[in-house]
C-alpha cells in the first residue's frame, strides 16, 4: 500500500512537471502583458514536432543529413535547437498577431480570441501539412529503471522532474535578480509609465515570449520523450489544463504556476489511482473549483484592493 | 410619464415581418422547395443566434469572460432530450412512452423550457463563485464548469455516457404524426425570437441596466445601490438558461448528442461569434451568428483547410476592426430609420 502510494507520488511528480513547465510559460506572458496566451498549449505541440524533425534529421532519416549520430548526442543537439526554433514560433505569433492589436489598444479579450485562433491555425495547419498519421518519436536514450523496494523510477522521470525544478529556479532568478526581470515586473506594474522611463517595452515583451516559448519547446521535447506518439491535438487539453493550473496557483506569479502544476498533476494521478479513469477530470476540476471559490485569487495571488 | 401612443404601423411592422418570414420558411420547407440541408442550415442559424446572444449577455453586456458556454448548452440538450424521449417515445432504456405521443407538440416546448431551467441551475456553478471572483479567475471557473459538466455526462451510463444519446428523431416523428408540418422550423424560430426579446427587454430595463453598470465599474455600481450579486446571479442564470434552450433545440435538430460535441471547441465557437459581432451588441450577435454559420457551411468543401481559413479570416478581421462588426452599437444606431419599425418597450 505504501509502495503504491509512493509510486503514484512519483508519477504525479512527473505529470505535474509537465503542467508546471507549461504553466510557467502561461504565467510569464500573463504576468507581463495580462494576456492569456491560449496558443501556448499548441506551441508545446509545435515544440514536440520540431523536436521530432530535428531528432530524426540527426538520426539520418533524411538525405539532407545522411550520417546517423549516436542517441545522446542527438538529444544534446535537439534540446537547444528545438528551444530556439520554438521560441521563434512564439515570437512570430507575437509580431504578427498580438503586437498590432496592442498598438491599436484593442480590448484585451480580442487579443485572447486572436490567441485562440492562432492555436487553431497551428493545430489544423499541422494536420493539413503532415496528414493525420501519427508520428512516433524515436527513442534517443536507453531507458534505465532504478528499483528501490517496490518503487521503480526511470531515468527519464528523474530528468523531467529535475528539469521542471531547474527551470523554475532559473526563471525565478531571472525575474527577481536581473535587469530584464526588473523591466518585466515594471511593465506588469504600470505599462504606461515604463516607456517614459526609457525601457524598451517591445524588447522586453519579445524577451518574455522567447522565455515562455522556449520553455514550451522544452516541455514539448520532454513530453515527446515520455509519451512518444505525437498528434496535432496533443497540446489542446494539456494546454487548457496547464492554464487552469497557473490560475489556481495565482496567475502572473511564478511560484504559483509551479505549485499549481504539481497540485493538478497530483490530483489527476491520485484520482486515477483510486477511481475509474473517466472520473479524472470531474474530480480534478471540482477540487480546483473549490480552491478558487475559497481563495478567489489563487494560492499565491495577492487580492487586489480597488480604490475608488 | 404619459405613454405616447404608437401608431399601429410602427407597432405591428416587426411582428408582421417576422410572422411572414416564419410562414415563408415553413411553406418553403413544407412544399420541399428547400431541401433538408438548407433547412438544417437555417435551423443552425437560429440556434447559433440564441447561443451567441445569450453569451453576449455575460461576455458583452456584463464584461465578464465566460469561456464555458457549451457546458450549459450540453445540460439543456441532455435534459430536454431525456424528457422528450422518456415521455413520448418507446426507448430501450426508458421503456414505453409515459404519455400518449399525441401530446408531443404540447410537451416539446415544455421539455425545452425544462432543459433551459436545468441549465440555469447549472449556471449557479459559475454564478455563485462570481460573487467573489472576477476577471480571469472567473474565466477559469467557467472552463472548469464546462469540463465538470461534460465529464459528469460521460460518467452517467443511463444516458449513454461517452457513446452519446439518441432517439430524438422519434420525438419529431411523433409530432409529425399529429400534424405534418416542419415542426423544428417553428420551434427554433419561435424560441430564437423569444430569447432575443427576453435579452433585449432585460438589458434595456431599469433593472437590467445594472449589468452595464457592472461592466463599467462594479464598485461604483454597488455604491449607487445596484445589488451586484443579485444582478450577476440573474444574468448568469438567464444566459445559461437560454443556452440550455438552444441545446435542446440543437439536440432535436441533430437527433443525436455526444458529450464531445460540447467541449471547449464549441465554447470557442460561441466566443468567436460574440467577439466577431461586437461586445454588448444584440444585433451584432445576431449578425455574426448568421455570418459565422454561413461561413462554416460555405467552407465545408475545404475540409481540414476550413479550420485554417476561418481563424485566419478572424485574425485579419481583428487587425482591421478590433471591436468586431458592430462594436457596442446596435443596428438601429447605424440606421436610425429602422427604429420606426419596432418598439420593444
Amino acid at each position: 500500500m505504501f509502495d503504491t502510494l509512493l509510486q503514484n507520488l512519483i508519477n504525479a511528480m512527473q505529470w505535474g512537471s509537465f503542467y508546471s513547465l507549461i504553466a510557467l510559460g502561461y504565467t510569464l506572458v500573463y504576468g507581463v502583458l495580462l494576456l492569456i496566451n491560449f496558443a501556448h498549449g499548441d506551441i508545446v505541440m509545435v515544440g514536440s514536432y520540431i523536436a521530432f524533425f530535428v531528432a530524426t534529421l540527426f538520426l539520418g532519416h533524411y538525405d539532407l543529413f545522411p550520417v546517423a549520430l549516436p542517441g545522446p548526442l542527438v538529444l544534446a543537439l535537439t534540446v537547444p535547437l528545438t528551444m530556439i526554433l520554438t521560441a521563434l514560433v512564439g515570437v512570430t505569433l507575437e509580431r504578427i498577431a498580438y503586437r498590432p492589436l496592442r498598438r491599436k489598444g484593442a480590448h484585451r479579450l480580442y487579443v485572447v480570441i486572436t490567441a485562440l485562433m492562432c492555436g487553431l491555425i497551428l493545430e489544423n495547419g499541422n494536420l493539413a501539412l503532415l496528414g493525420a498519421s501519427r508520428k512516433k518519436f524515436p527513442e534517443l536514450v536507453d531507458k534505465v529503471i532504478y528499483t528501490a523496494g517496490g518503487v521503480s523510477v526511470t531515468n527519464l522521470k528523474i530528468a523531467v522532474i529535475l528539469t521542471a525544478v531547474l527551470v523554475f529556479v532559473g526563471l525565478h532568478l531571472i525575474v527577481t535578480k536581473t535587469r530584464m526581470g526588473m523591466a518585466m515586473r515594471a511593465i506588469s506594474y504600470d505599462k504606461f509609465a515604463v516607456p517614459l522611463m526609457g525601457i524598451p517595452i517591445d524588447t522586453v515583451i519579445v524577451f518574455t515570449f522567447v522565455l515562455g516559448s522556449s520553455m514550451a519547446g522544452l516541455a514539448g521535447i520532454l513530453f515527446a520523450l515520455s509519451y512518444p506518439i505525437l498528434d496535432p491535438y496533443m497540446g489542446l487539453s494539456i494546454g487548457w489544463k496547464a492554464f487552469i493550473a497557473a490560475v489556481v496557483g495565482g496567475i502572473g506569479d511564478i511560484r504559483g504556476a509551479f505549485a499549481g502544476g504539481f497540485i493538478l498533476g497530483f490530483v489527476e494521478i491520485m484520482v486515477v489511482a483510486f477511481f475509474p479513469s473517466t472520473y479524472r477530470d470531474l474530480f480534478a476540476f471540482t477540487i480546483l473549483l473549490i480552491i478558487l471559490t475559497l481563495r478567489p485569487t489563487g494560492l499565491f495571488g495577492v487580492p487586489k484592493t480597488t480604490k475608488v | 410619464m404619459p405613454t405616447t401612443r404608437i401608431p399601429p404601423r410602427q407597432r405591428l411592422t416587426l411582428p408582421l415581418l417576422l410572422a411572414a418570414l416564419l410562414a415563408g420558411i415553413m411553406a418553403l420547407a413544407y412544399f420541399e422547395v428547400i431541401d433538408l440541408y438548407i433547412q438544417t442550415i437555417i435551423l443552425f442559424i437560429g440556434i447559433n443566434i440564441i447561443i451567441s446572444s445569450s453569451l453576449n449577455l455575460v461576455n458583452g453586456h456584463m464584461g465578464e469572460f465566460s469561456c464555458g458556454h457549451a457546458g450549459f448548452v450540453a445540460v439543456g440538450a441532455y435534459v430536454s432530450s431525456v424528457i422528450t424521449v422518456a415521455l413520448f417515445t418507446s426507448d430501450r432504456v426508458f421503456g414505453p412512452p409515459l404519455l400518449p405521443p399525441q401530446l408531443a407538440p404540447l410537451g416539446f416546448p415544455l421539455a425545452l423550457l425544462a432543459g433551459g431551467a436545468a441549465a440555469a441551475v447549472a449556471g449557479l456553478l459559475v454564478a455563485l463563485p462570481s460573487f467573489r471572483t472576477r476577471g480571469d479567475y472567473l474565466a477559469i471557473i467557467t472552463i472548469a464548469a464546462n469540463y465538470i459538466i461534460i465529464t459528469t455526462v460521460i460518467n452517467i451510463d443511463t444516458i449513454g455516457g461517452a457513446r452519446g444519446f439518441m432517439g430524438m428523431k422519434r420525438v419529431i416523428f411523433a409530432m409529425e404524426e399529429v400534424a405534418e408540418i416542419p415542426w423544428m422550423v417553428l420551434w427554433v424560430f419561435t424560441f430564437t425570437i423569444l430569447s432575443l426579446i427576453a435579452i433585449r427587454r432585460f438589458v434595456s430595463s431599469t433593472y437590467g441596466k445594472g449589468i452595464i453598470a457592472i461592466q463599467q465599474d462594479e464598485v461604483a455600481a454597488e455604491m449607487m445601490g445596484v445589488n451586484t450579486n443579485r444582478i450577476k446571479l440573474v444574468a448568469f442564470m438567464l444566459s445559461s438558461g437560454l443556452a440550455g434552450i438552444a441545446g435542446g433545440l440543437y439536440a432535436h435538430v441533430i437527433g443525436y448528442v455526444n458529450p464531445k460535441s460540447f467541449d471547449i471547441l464549441k465554447s470557442t465557437e460561441a466566443m468567436v461569434m460574440v467577439y466577431l459581432g461586437g461586445m454588448g451588441s444584440i444585433s451584432g450577435a445576431v449578425l455574426s451568428a448568421i455570418l459565422f454559420t454561413l461561413l462554416l457551411e460555405a467552407l465545408r468543401p475545404l475540409q481540414i483547410i476550413k479550420w485554417i481559413v476561418i481563424p485566419l479570416l478572424l485574425i485579419i478581421l481583428m487587425q482591421f476592426r478590433p471591436e468586431g462588426i458592430m462594436g457596442n452599437r446596435e443596428l438601429t444606431d447605424i440606421f436610425p430609420r429602422l427604429k420606426k419599425l419596432h418598439r420593444f418597450k
